[in-house]
């Protein structure tokens, strides 16, 4: 198998992937014939609350969930507002919550800003990381008071792809007495996670990220775990988010639930070995090329790599000149002046930082695909290079 | 993504003038890795105070590659009295101008221009003499100052687009807000912009556009075989057709916005809202 001259490799799935087409094949009914509101009486719409109830146990069996803790949102960022909001509204006496530097905008920005919701003053620890992306639990430990209302970590970063020691940390949290959530939507799908067996109170997963379309997500509320609507309208999940559901997406995510539990094997054998093939070739055929994040602690879909003395605007767009798709920490894709907060926060150096690539595959990628970009890469660092002016004396 | 002009690509794709010259009249260091761009201008200088050569050497976004590609090709047989005055909006506008957030990128150019040709006459450039404000990207008040009034910059965001001051910790933005006011203090009224300015009359006002029209926009579009006429002027709204190559043209609406309006609005009125008759 070769890549034709059309054809988008793409290499950006922790940004967004795919629809199945299983998953489009499920939603279609829902977008046509079958449009009753999953409310009413009639058999009309109640034949459509049941593809909804199925739905919401495919996404609790995937996660080791009961269907009565999952609550279905618009999104991973509403899952996120709506737990930490939750938390600290359930503590209005306590003023402390505790999140890393590595953070997704939607839980940093949020941690940031929570005087604005609650008109009261906040102070959050944003926990170190080390050089290589992870995370010291001790160091954790040692950040909780008993004026911590609530802890948010993600269970893998987007940018590196490391995994965090969540269950543990949700336990410590828990012998504290402390709420724990956690910003699961780049490892649900790609790890086995079984709640059940952890002290996590709230999960958030976005459904893009798992191969359903976007504009769904879930948040997971563990049984017994105090919790107060961010949507407050009708009945909807319990009483626990107003809205009409989103049935065709729900029953999309749904599918594509089931489909990443029968494809976690693949995930994780398949899918790692091209990834490490691509890491390998690369970090192999260009010099002075670095591995962000570390080796083994990390998802099996994502590698990301610096190429120093060249900037990754520049590198990202002659990719694209070839069709294959990846996305960068520098500062000039950020939109911002500064690159990625994740890799300063590891002590990336700055002439690694701005040509960091980030590589993430799904179960569509092939091998041809990654020879294709294996192929592609070294003559764009190279010609890239020629033209920088720390490259001569550096190399 | 960003919007790029098929000039900006191109000069991306395929850039000009690649490597450093050898045993070069003037070379010019701008940047550094820290700030993610930086550029190394080489250029040969002849007995008749003629450039007859430019290379450059850079480590940036395809804007900043892009930049210098154009910046190298203006360069060649330009006379150096001429290269002196030549602004950041004359690079930006080669390339049929640039994201807002990526003007800095045409502001290093000019910046390396400087230096090479402070290298040549062996003259120090006031600008490292100046203050730094900015110390996340090492920018002095000098360079600041000189942005504002260059580019009749009337925000600290536009500062960050043009300079980069700001752009980091954000601990200068009060600096930069009091560097606004004193530089739009001490200049001559016309180029102040909102502050100033009297009530004109509606014919003044319509006078005063078709005038600068004429006087100016007209003959550097048609330098790119452009044209521009006048519709209408309401309120605020200014209306004109682009003809020639302007119309259809992939970057029209840059040059309207980024060229059209901004002339419009430094030399009549700092509210004119520049739109395209369709």
């Amino acid at each position: 198998m070769t890549v034709s001259p059309d054809q988008v490799v793409y290499m950006d799935n922790n940004a967004t992937t795919r629809v199945a087409p299983e998953v489009l094949d499920a939603m279609m009914p829902y977008l046509t014939a079958l449009y009753g509101n999953p409310s009413s009486m009639h058999t009309f719409g109640g034949q459509v609350g049941q593809a909804v109830s199925q739905a919401r146990q495919e996404v609790a069996d995937l996660l080791g969930a009961s269907p009565e803790e999952i609550v279905f949102t618009s999104c991973g960022t509403e899952s996120d507002s709506t737990a930490i909001l939750s938390a600290i509204q359930t503590y209005p006496e306590k003023n402390h919550v505790v999140t890393t530097r590595v953070e997704h905008p939607a839980v940093k920005n949020l941690c940031d800003n929570l005087e604005i919701f609650t008109g009261r003053k906040y102070h959050s620890t944003r926990l170190h990381v080390e050089a290589d992306g992870t995370l010291d639990v001790q160091r954790f430990k040692d950040s909780l008071t008993d004026e911590t209302a609530i802890v948010s970590v993600m269970w893998a970063n987007n940018e590196t792809g490391v995994i965090f020691p969540v269950e543990e940390m949700a336990r410590i949290a828990k012998e504290r007495g402390i709420l724990f959530h956690t910003d699961a939507v780049q490892a649900v799908g790609k790890i086995p996670i079984n709640l059940k067996a952890t002290a996590i109170d709230f999960l958030s997963l976005s459904g893009h990220k798992l191969h359903a379309p976007k504009g769904i997500g879930v948040l997971y509320v563990r049984k017994g775990t105090p919790f107060i609507p961010f949507l407050n309208g009708g009945h909807q999940e319990r009483g626990r988010r107003g809205g009409t559901e989103n049935v065709a997406s729900i029953v999309g995510l749904g599918k594509a639930c089931a489909l990443a539990a029968a494809k976690m094997d693949e995930e994780n054998t398949r899918v790692r070995a091209l990834r490490d093939k691509l890491e390998k070739g690369l970090l192999t055929s260009i010099p002075k090329a670095l591995l962000n994040g570390h080796p083994e602690q990390r998802l099996p879909n994502t590698a990301n790599i610096s190429f120093e003395y060249v900037e990754g605007e520049a590198i990202l767009l002659h990719m694209n000149q070839h069709n294959i798709c990846a996305s960068s920490g520098s500062a000039c894709t950020s939109g911002s002046l500064e690159p990625s907060h994740v890799l300063r926060a590891m002590g990336v150096p700055f002439t690694a930082a701005h040509g960091s690539i980030r590589f993430s595959l799904s179960i569509y990628n092939t091998e041809a695909e990654v020879d294709f970009v294996l192929e592609k890469m070294p003559a764009i660092i190279a010609k890239l290079r020629a033209m920088s002016p720390f490259w001569e004396e550096n190399k | 993504m960003w919007e790029y002009t098929d000039k900006v690509q191109e000069h991306f794709i395929n850039p000009k003038n690649v490597g450093e010259i050898e045993n070069a009249d003037g070379v010019g260091n701008v940047g550094s890795i820290a700030c993610g761009d930086a550029l190394r201008l080489t250029i040969k200088v002849d007995e008749n105070q003629i450039i007859t050569d430019a290379k450059f050497k850079t480590f940036g976004c395809a804007s900043a590659i892009a930049s210098s590609s154009m910046l190298t090709e203006m360069l060649k047989g330009m006379k150096l009295e001429d290269a002196k005055k030549l602004t950041n909006d004359d690079i930006a506008k080669a390339l049929g101008g640039l994201p807002k957030e990526k003007m800095h990128c045409s502001v290093m150019g000019r910046e390396a221009l400087e230096a090479a040709i402070a290298d040549y006459t062996g003259v120090i450039l006031p600008m490292a003499q100046g203050e730094v404000v900015c110390e996340c990207f090492g920018v002095t008040d000098l360079e600041i100052i000189r942005a504002i009034k260059e580019n009749a910059l009337t925000s600290v965001e536009e500062i960050t687009n043009f300079t980069k001051a700001g752009g980091g910790c954000g601990k200068c933005e009060g600096r930069l807000r009091e560097l606004l006011v004193e530089t739009a203090e001490g200049l001559p009224e016309q180029t102040v912009g909102v502050k100033k300015q009297k009530r004109m009359t509606s014919l003044e006002k319509i006078k005063k556009i078709e005038e600068v029209i004429e006087r100016e926009i007209k003959p550097t579009l048609k330098k790119d075989g452009g044209d521009i006429r006048l519709i209408d002027v309401d309120g605020d709204f200014v209306t004109v057709s682009l003809r020639g190559s302007c119309a259809g043209c992939h970057s029209s609406r840059t040059t309207l916005k980024e060229y059209v309006e901004k002339k419009l609005r430094e030399q009549v009125l700092e509210s004119l809202i520049v739109e395209e008759d369709k």
